[in-house]
């Protein structure tokens, strides 16, 4: 497999790399890890003009969380940066559960967090997590820099809301207000494998009682699945059996599967359901050894 | 003294392997490695639909790109007579498409280029027109009488079938179920699958105008037999073909067909007058060589009250793609179905096939089995395992009182196989033993309790390793035994070449030791070559475990020449006569005087420098071994799993495998054969499968879709050995490397079923992936793998 | 089959445009040009001839062509030459010395962690950095760390069992040293 002709470019800048796209009339990608974008290059799926490779910018690759809990990723942050740091499973348990099940350790050596959110794959892992944790992520372009809700970037299957020459430079993650728990469930086959479904959920705990709650599904739709207001049942309530029963129907029936070969549409309803459960289940039982 | 023969890497030395010392290194040398001076690279456009009538084919574009050399279709290749090829069925095969494609990824132009990014460039600006004509996914719609007729280039192809085929003794069948207390049934689809090597298929032709000399390196598990058959298709004298085989990045039956992409580089060396290489891409592996299985297999036991099993019936129907090109021994259109049941006692059976053309790729290989073996012992183990439980019988104890017993060797099977060896009950035992069988049915049912749904699946099987013997195994017409030449040199040490070819089964190791247990030649002292057929001997090569049964057994014979010629020449050495010459390992003496004697190196010396009157100097030979029968490995798989009721996902928690294959030359060597066997039986159980849809595209056509097991999920396997040597085998070794395999896939898919068939569920078809088993635990109903896959 | 060369096209006068890199390549600078197409495994296996680098897929889903970059794994087909300008990439070939073995190969030998050796370069460097980072793993992390490589041959318990076994000698050699 070898990729058509492209030009390359390997900016110093933000602004230099803004001016590329600017350029370029549309006709350019950015390429940040990779690990999307050169197989799909290779399969002759894309066929860019240009492509501005934005690892040369320093600066971009950070991963770090505001005084006010506020998580920030950096462009060039990869993916195993999450996976090994040591603070995220306290801030943000979600994407702390989700890391380890990006891809395969090697790819996560090199791909990185925002450009998997920019690739919007409806079966992107972090694209969930980031609807379930309410992110956004921001755009800068010649015109500055705009924050845009996760939930109106990511478009549809492999579309998102940059303009041509803007470019995501970082994604922004509110932090908990309470206690954070959550948890990612993904159904794949083996290391690797695409999501058959996978869901995310991201709970603000105020001691017993849910103080706001997130979820996201990857896999069961034509884009990633916001499935916030259907976990809405849950605000300002314990996490009984009862509620999580409630819960997990309500997400289950926003998702839209397909019937593909990884599984019928109701097999894949019915795995959102369980691991609605489960995510759930797992934090009400943390919850109650806390106490 | 004798030497220690552990010490000098003999027989039953875990020695490490010898190629180790390159690929540690990256000093492997595979097709890809090879840079030859003027080299030009070759892509292939691949037909992107299924089944359509080629309208016309543009390529002026494609010429035009700088650094194209030549732009070929399959009207160039006809022009040279070349747009077919014969397959190893008698079939024919098109090289590139000139009327039609027939499956999706068939072969329909190729370019040659500087660099193969130019050649990619160049095949997508080739324009093709399609009529596109509908597709065929399954056997059973190609024997629809409206199904479109996919071989319209064949003179007496009225319909789509290929062959009707059967074997064994009806009547006395029929005879079996008349009189049977109970008839057990099981209908099967054992899954398209693909050997995918991580290597792809490529290769490097070479035609020298000069000399007229081709030369192709090329990945090929049996180099000779593509000598002949390029010397038949390209019309050239075989003296003047060299094929080598470099090292194999893996093969599995995957590099034993030959392929359009090695004719074309040929022709396109011819033409050019370069050396032109062809690398396939992951994607075209996948979709376009040579698969296996794909069969559906439905039958049935007859079965006394008591347990016993009266008589066996059995039909497959084949799916063997747009080209019969199934790497098979002539005689047998479904391979070695019939060795099925061959380990149990079944007075009377019957066995009917039916092959059947369709829209999908060809070549159903010996995926790393013995020609169909595969299927016919996971029909087997499936057919025990449903019989059973409709007698309710206990799965071991059923087994144990079928299983051929250890007195009644030789045992001639209901289809005439000879079973010579082997202790199956003790096998069975020790794996019984090792899983905690005694007491899984009380943890079971406690399981069960809690809500956990354990299983334990048994599979018991004999194969027939080792084609073949030459009255009844050919390949195209060739016979199927191999060789083995080795020349000791004055120094005492030596090179040994075979027909075999090897692929990661270490044969650079293992033949050397069988040679240091023959002659007392330290192993280090002998290189091992194979694969290049200017310089080895005649051999059909290495798929279907034939290399230690057929190419080993002609190593140890060889060995044995050299050892005769060498007693000749000690006696010569120590002045007395050949009849008052002892030998023990690596050194002659005199009887009755052991202190007196010479060492095999003085003999190789003296071979070279003091021969004695009326003998031809020099130390080597060849032998070629045509074995007298197959050989008979037994095994017992039983695995353990818990199925998560929730999801379907289930997993391994402890798998036991017993292995017989006789005497191991090398342990470690066949432990590792084993364990890669298992997980390719895992794999299928589980993940690994080739499907299509309706319109006949291929899901499953790179490694995101087709999915191979990593080393998370893969489980560990606990080994176990019992040894009954092969009889006729000359160091009583048996065949092994595809045992498990061939006998795993049953141990996994009745685990599986056993924790669920409380809901009345029979059978859930090979990949067992969650949806599947989930579909099975709510239903209580079979669930087919029939293509075309349900899509939305 | 003669006379058949009007089909061959003339040598085209190639003009691409290519960049100048230098890459630390196994510890030596190399300088050269490459077209930006050109996939960091190409440049490895035809540009440098460092064939040790193997390519078996084409989705990176094989890890065939893992080699560390900047000491840590990457598929190298999954990576345009180019982007290596300024960084240092370790192959196979830079493993051990010329004296001896690294002990991760020393290990795959021992262990018979290897078959067909297709997989082999690959795995052996991710084994490398995951010892780097873990020097005692366990037997989870090891399949853990290695499950971005796939392995046809061996079934990977003697892979795990390989990278085990290099694991303790590396502390063993540590001790001894310290």
């Amino acid at each position: 497999m070898y990729p058509s002709r492209f030009s390359y470019e390997s900016p110093k800048t933000v602004q230099e790399a803004i001016s590329l796209l600017d350029r370029s009339g549309g006709e350019a990608k950015i390429l940040a890890g990779g690990q999307s974008l050169i197989p799909m290059l290779k399969l002759r799926f894309a066929s860019p003009e240009m492509l501005v490779d934005i690892n040369g910018i320093p600066g971009l690759d950070y991963l770090r969380v505001d005084p006010d809990g506020t998580l920030r990723i950096g462009a060039l942050c990869r993916h195993e940066d999450l996976e090994f740091s040591t603070t995220l499973a306290n801030t943000h348990p979600t994407l702390a559960a989700a890391a380890d099940l990006v891809a395969d350790p090697i790819v996560r050596t090199r791909g990185t967090f925002v450009g998997s959110v920019c690739h919007a794959d409806p079966q992107g892992d972090w694209a969930a997590t980031m609807v379930a944790l309410g992110g956004k992520i921001v755009a800068q372009g010649p015109q500055g820099r705009r924050e845009i809700d996760v939930r109106d970037f990511v478009l549809g299957p492999f579309a998102n809301a940059l303009a041509y020459n803007e470019i995501a430079v970082e994604a922004v993650i509110p932090g908990a207000k309470g206690t954070a728990r959550g948890g990612y469930l993904k159904l794949e086959r083996r290391v690797g494998d695409f999501a058959t479904a996978s869901v995310a959920v991201a709970l603000d705990m105020a001691g017993a009682t849910v103080s706001h709650a997130g979820c996201a599904l990857a896999g069961v739709g034509g884009r990633t699945i916001d499935a916030n207001e259907a976990i809405s049942v849950l605000q300002g309530k314990p996490l009984t059996a009862e509620n999580i029963e409630a819960a997990a129907e309500a997400v289950a029936a926003v998702a839209e599967p397909r019937t593909d070969h990884r599984g019928s549409a109701d097999y894949k309803r019915h795995i959102v359901k369980t691991f609605v459960t489960r995510l759930l289940t797992n934090i009400a039982k943390s919850e109650q050894k806390a106490a | 003294m004798a030497l220690d023969e552990i010490k000098i890497g003999g027989m039953g030395a875990s020695r490490r392997r010898v190629e180790d010392n390159r690929f540690i290194r990256g000093k492997g040398n595979y097709v890809d490695d090879i840079v030859l001076p003027g080299m030009l690279h070759m892509e292939i456009l691949r037909s992107n639909v299924a089944h359509a009538r080629i309208k016309s084919i543009d390529t002026s574009a494609a010429w035009e790109i700088p650094g194209v050399r030549l732009v070929l279709t399959g009207e160039m290749m006809a022009a040279r007579n070349l747009a077919w090829m014969p397959t190893l069925s008698y079939d024919t095969q098109a090289v590139l498409a000139t009327d039609k494609v027939r499956f999706q990824g068939q072969e329909v132009a190729a370019v040659i280029a500087d660099d193969p990014y130019i050649a990619k460039d160049a095949c997508s600006k080739i324009v093709v027109e399609y009529e596109q004509l509908p597709a065929v996914v399954n056997p059973f719609e190609a024997q629809d009488p409206s199904a479109p007729l996919i071989r319209d280039d064949k003179e007496n192809q009225p319909t789509n079938k290929i062959f009707d085929w059967e074997i064994g003794d009806k009547e006395r069948t029929d005879q079996a179920f008349a009189e049977a207390d109970v008839v057990s049934k099981i209908d099967l689809h054992y899954p398209r699958s693909h050997p995918s090597p991580l290597e792809p298929c490529g290769s490097i032709a070479d035609y020298d105008r000069a000399t007229g000399k081709l030369t192709v390196f090329m990945t090929s598990q049996a180099p000779h037999i593509v000598r002949a058959a390029v010397a038949m298709v390209a019309e050239l004298p075989e003296h003047q073909i060299r094929i080598v085989s470099p090292d194999l990045g893996g093969g599995f039956g995957n590099k034993v067909p030959i392929y359009p992409g090695y004719v074309i580089s040929i022709l396109a060396s011819i033409l050019t007058e370069r050396p032109v290489k062809w690398i396939e891409d992951k994607t075209g592996n996948l979709i376009s060589t040579g698969f296996g299985r794909d069969v559906y297999l439905r039958g049935e036991l007859a079965l006394r009250k008591d347990g016993r099993i009266l008589g066996m019936r059995m039909h497959t129907v084949s799916d063997h793609g747009a080209f019969f090109a199934d790497a098979q021994p002539t005689k047998f259109k479904i391979g070695l179905m019939h060795s099925t049941f061959a380990c149990y006692e079944v007075p009377a059976a019957h066995l009917t096939s039916e092959g059947y053309y369709t829209t999908k790729a060809p070549g159903g290989v010996a995926y790393r089995c013995s020609f169909r073996v595969t299927e016919a012992m996971f029909f087997q183990e499936r057919m025990m395992h449903a019989a059973a439980n409709d007698l309710g019988m206990d799965q071991a104890e059923f087994r144990r009182l079928n299983l051929v017993k250890d007195d009644m060797f030789p045992y001639r099977t209901a289809f005439g196989f000879l079973t010579d060896s082997g202790q199956y009950g003790k096998c069975l035992d020790i794996g019984l033993e090792a899983i905690g069988y005694s007491t899984f049915k009380q943890e079971q049912e406690e399981a069960r309790k809690r809500g956990k749904l354990l299983g334990i699946g048994i599979s018991t099987m004999t194969e027939p390793l080792g084609a073949g013997n030459s009255r009844e195994y050919d390949i195209i017409g060739i016979k199927m035994f191999d060789s083995a030449e080795l020349r000791v040199h004055m120094t005492g040490k030596a090179i040994l070449r075979t027909g075999a070819k090897t692929q990661g089964q270490g044969h650079e190791t293992t033949w050397a030791q069988i040679v240091a247990h023959e002659l007392g030649i330290p192993a280090e002292d002998i290189v091992v070559e194979e694969g290049d057929t200017d310089t080895a001997p005649f051999g059909m090569g290495t798929y279907a475990s034939r290399s230690t049964p057929v190419a080993g057994a002609a190593v140890a014979m060889v060995a044995r020449k050299i050892r005769a010629k060498a007693r000749k020449i000690a006696a010569h050495l120590l002045e007395v006569s050949e009849e008052d010459i002892e030998w023990e390992l690596g050194r002659f003496y005199v009887r009755g005087n052991q202190e007196r004697g010479v060492t095999i190196q003085d003999c190789a010396l003296a071979a070279y420098s003091n021969v004695p009157d009326g003998l031809e100097p020099g130390l080597e030979n060849n032998a070629y071994y045509d074995p007298p029968n197959l050989t008979w490995p037994f095994a017992a798989y039983i695995c353990k799993v818990e199925v998560d009721a929730e999801t379907g996902v289930w997993d391994v928690l402890k798998f036991v495998a017993v292995d017989d294959c006789g005497v191991r030359i090398n342990p470690m060597i066949v432990e590792g054969q084993i364990m890669g066997g298992l997980t390719e039986a895992y794999a299928m159980a589980n993940m690994q499968y080739i499907t299509f849809d309706e319109e006949g595209n291929c899901i499953g056509s790179n490694y995101m879709d087709y999915l191979l097991p990593t080393a998370w999920e893969t489980p560990g396997f606990e080994l176990h050995e019992v040894v009954t040597p092969c009889p006729h085998h000359p160091i009583g070794a048996k065949g092994v490397g595809e045992c498990a395999t061939v006998g795993g896939p049953a141990a996994f898919v009745n685990a599986v079923m056993n924790a669920i068939e409380h809901t009345g569920v029979r059978n859930v078809d090979m990949p067992m992936m969650p949806n599947r088993v989930y579909e099975a635990l709510q239903t209580g109903e079979d669930v087919s793998g029939m293509p075309p896959m349900k899509v939305e | 089959m003669s006379s058949l060369y009007d089909e061959v096209a003339p040598t085209p006068g190639a003009d691409v445009p290519v960049r100048r890199v230098t890459i630390d390549v196994n510890g030596q600078k190399r300088t050269v040009d490459v077209e930006p197409r050109l996939l960091l495994a190409h440049l490895l296996r035809q540009g440098l001839a460092l064939t040790g680098t193997h390519t078996g897929c084409d989705t990176t889903s094989c890890g065939a062509c893992t080699v560390l970059f900047d000491g840590r794994p990457a598929k190298s087909c999954t990576m345009f030459a180019v982007q290596a300008d300024g960084h240092a990439v370790e192959t196979v070939e830079g493993m051990g010395s010329a004296s001896g073995l690294h002990p991760v190969q020393e290990g795959f030998k021992e262990e018979h962690g290897l078959q067909c050796g297709f997989c082999t370069p690959g795995m052996m460097l991710t084994a490398k950095a995951l010892l780097e980072r873990n020097p005692d793993p366990t037997e989870d992390e090891v399949r853990w760390a290695l499950s971005g490589n796939l392995c046809r041959c061996t079934g990977y318990q003697n892979i795990v069992n390989a990278v085990l076994w290099a694991a303790k000698k590396m502390r063993d050699e540590q001790t001894q040293e310290a």
